[in-house]
């Protein structure tokens, strides 16, 4: 079954069509960068498979459950990591992901392993009664990408993660991402050229709410002729292109 | 579980503002020492505590106005508020656990303003229980007001809406801090026609031991919590609806 499938998923706002017939396809354990220059219709796109927006035509279905239809069978299964970072300033680190179990519905038991896994797993443990207020941009973001993932979910949206992140963290972000690969499918968007390049198994270009382009990088770069993926990028989301 | 794990966030959120404490337990504290020094150098029947305590009660209540508009306006404007809509939460979940830790806090607030007025020279009687309870439908009603000013204004609006306009429009037509029949008239009319008069006599009258004349003034105030709460999960609900 596939991850994402998305069939002519076209979203106006009045008279602008932010996206017009998504075709796509995700593999499970896929991590599939969504790029474009801004109002490309990436966040447009998130939304509306994240069930934040409504379709105002076409539908998508995330591990067969519709969008339109399965709302809450949908967003059982996805977590999304927002561009802003997402979390309740006056709740220390562990309260903020003792929170989102909760909300998902976990058990107390379940909870405090889960907590407990996680603050191990991102090196949180000095600061885990910090209140996130208090925290450091790259910790705050830390804990945001965190909270997305301790409910465990089977699809994850990243939303320009390493947004405001210095090299170091964004380095240690993407060692994070990569061994998330194959465990859970990720939608990743960036206007990091290299980010994209290095992480993900393929390549989604969107301009004018089309997709112009999807492949590999290196595929991407031999259907443009570009030296580089950068320019392949410029080529494609700049003009037309075609899908493979 | 999921109502719980909502509640308590939000319960922490509340508690955790300073601010929030010095205004929803400071404010009509300072206010209650005040009056009730004016009412020993200057007698006035206004200012007796049995008179003035049910008033000050509701006049805090307009605080959790501010507090539950403020909290939900500032999560609408969040990212935090886009995760929770992409998490399994239903309306019902977000409902209940933005109403749950307000009311515990508004009677608690009440609780601590009689016991100061107890100190200050009100008789302790059973009846404080009773007027407490009388006091639910105007703290639903103060809190239904600001989950729905917080559901469609921003919070600078929120701030100035519960924190500046209501605050005083139910406080100058409570009947608190003069009485709306030596305005007489038009005024005197719209206060009667509001529900933050009847909530102070229904308190009044509670705090007296007398429940049979409890109503109607407490029908006035129980119809009007049942509207704005009825307005406010609609609206609620209705924005939460994707577009």
């Amino acid at each position: 079954m596939s991850a994402i499938k998305t069939q002519k998923l076209t979203k106006y706002y009045k008279d602008l069509c932010a996206v017009n017939s998504l075709d796509l396809e995700i593999k499970e354990g896929e991590l599939f960068s969504l790029l474009g220059v801004n109002g490309a219709g990436k966040t447009t796109t998130i939304k509306m498979l994240s069930c934040l927006s409504k379709a105002s035509k076409g539908d998508a279905f995330i591990l067969g459950s519709s969008i339109l239809k399965d709302q809450l069978k949908v967003k059982e299964k996805i977590s999304v990591s927002p561009q802003e970072t997402a979390v309740a300033p006056n709740l220390s680190v562990s309260e903020n992901l003792a929170f989102i179990c909760g909300v998902n519905g976990f058990s107390k038991e379940k909870t405090k392993h889960k907590v407990n896994e996680t603050i191990d797993h991102f090196n949180m443990t000095k600061i885990k009664d910090k209140k996130a207020k208090n925290l450091s941009g790259g910790w705050q973001r830390r804990l945001s990408i965190a909270m997305a993932l301790i409910s465990e979910p089977k699809i994850l949206f990243l939303d320009e993660p390493t947004l405001g992140l210095d090299v170091i963290a964004r380095r240690e972000l993407w060692k994070m991402i990569e061994e998330l690969k194959e465990k859970t499918t990720m939608i990743l968007t960036t206007h990091y050229m290299e980010e994209a390049e290095a992480l993900s198994d393929r390549i989604g270009i969107m301009a004018e709410g089309k997709l112009t382009a999807v492949g590999t990088s290196k595929e991407l770069i031999a259907e443009t002729g570009a030296k580089n993926f950068e320019d392949a990028f410029i080529s494609l989301a700049t003009a037309g292109g075609s899908k493979q | 579980m999921k109502i719980i794990a909502f509640t308590l966030r939000n319960t922490k959120e509340i508690l955790r503002d300073k601010i929030n404490i010095f205004f929803g337990l400071g404010f009509p504290i300072i206010l209650l020492l005040l009056l009730s020094f004016i009412q020993k150098n200057i007698p006035a029947d206004m200012f007796k505590l049995s008179q003035l305590t049910p008033g000050i009660v509701v006049f805090g209540f307009s605080f959790m106005s501010l507090f539950s508009g403020m909290l939900i306006a500032k999560d609408r404007t969040s990212s935090l508020f886009m995760r929770l809509f992409t998490s399994p939460l239903r309306a019902h979940h977000f409902i209940f656990s933005y109403y749950i830790p307000f009311l515990p806090l508004a009677l608690l607030q009440g609780l601590i303003t009689y016991i100061l007025a107890i100190i200050l020279g009100l008789d302790f009687s059973i009846h404080i229980f009773g007027t407490l309870l009388v006091s639910i439908p105007a703290a639903i009603l103060f809190i239904s007001l600001g989950i729905l000013f917080g559901t469609i204004l921003n919070d600078k609006q929120v701030g100035g809406v519960c924190g500046a306009l209501l605050t005083n429009f139910s406080a100058w037509l409570s009947d608190t801090w003069f009485d709306v029949e030596l305005v007489g008239g038009t005024f005197a009319g719209i206060a009667k026609a509001l529900p933050f008069y009847h909530a102070v006599e229904a308190g009044r009258f509670a705090l007296a031991g007398d429940y049979t004349n409890v109503f109607p003034d407490l029908w006035w105030v129980i119809g009007y919590a049942a509207l704005f709460t009825a307005i406010a999960i609609m609206i609620f609900k209705s924005k939460m609806n994707y577009n």
